[in-house]
């Protein structure tokens, strides 16, 4: 699955760090996502799209 | 979500403390329990029994350390632990029936210790985790 995390991220001039400890969990958890490599529970998803202001489907991308 | 936070940090700090303080606690009463009976308290069998029961009652306390450690984990950190442990469980019945096979079947000259198949399923365990870290990195 394909997100926007990165540049969202950016956008707010968040570290990987920063956002983890937002959504309380590690660090490596962002990375893995935004990587693409791991996809998010969907408890996980509500927290990002809810820090972020934006839905799920904005943020997140069938590939 | 600064609470959450905190709270989550904590409570893996505690945790993995926890989990740590119920080893160490488990492996020393185990060694106690092994070599006592030998060099403390010269074969004495109520004190042996005593050592063998303590150590199993921290045993079971080490297993829900453990259950609840792995509660504490994230997501990402939990499908880690999860893969390892399914490594580490097909590994010891495979690996472990085989052994008891060579043994029962004398192809092998020495006895399979059971101390043999819990080191395979901790260095499976180990390999396991770190390959996930590796994976997910």
């Amino acid at each position: 699955m394909k997100n926007k995390i990165k540049v969202l991220r950016a956008q707010n001039e968040l570290t990987q760090a920063q956002l983890a400890n937002k959504l309380a969990v590690s660090r490596q958890t962002i990375n893995a996502i935004e990587k693409g490599k791991f996809d998010p529970s969907l408890p996980l998803a509500f927290r990002i799209s809810k820090l972020f202001g934006r839905t799920i489907e904005e943020i997140f991308e069938e590939e | 979500m600064k609470t959450e936070l905190d709270n989550w940090e904590k409570n893996c700090e505690k945790n993995t403390l926890n989990l740590a303080l119920w080893t160490g606690s488990w492996v020393v009463t185990m060694a106690i329990a092994s070599f006592g009976p030998k060099f403390i308290w010269q074969e004495n069998s109520t004190i042996t029994l005593i050592g063998i029961i303590i150590n199993l009652v921290i045993g079971i306390g080490l297993i829900f350390a453990n259950k609840k450690y792995l509660n504490t984990l994230d997501e990402l950190q939990r499908k880690i632990h999860l893969e390892a442990m399914s490594l580490s469980l097909g590994v010891a019945v495979i690996f472990g029936l085989s052994y008891s096979l060579l043994d029962t079947t004398n192809l092998i000259t020495y006895d399979a210790e059971i101390s043999h198949l819990v080191i395979l399923i901790g260095l499976t365990y180990l390999a396991g985790t770190i390959i996930g870290n590796l994976r997910y990195r």
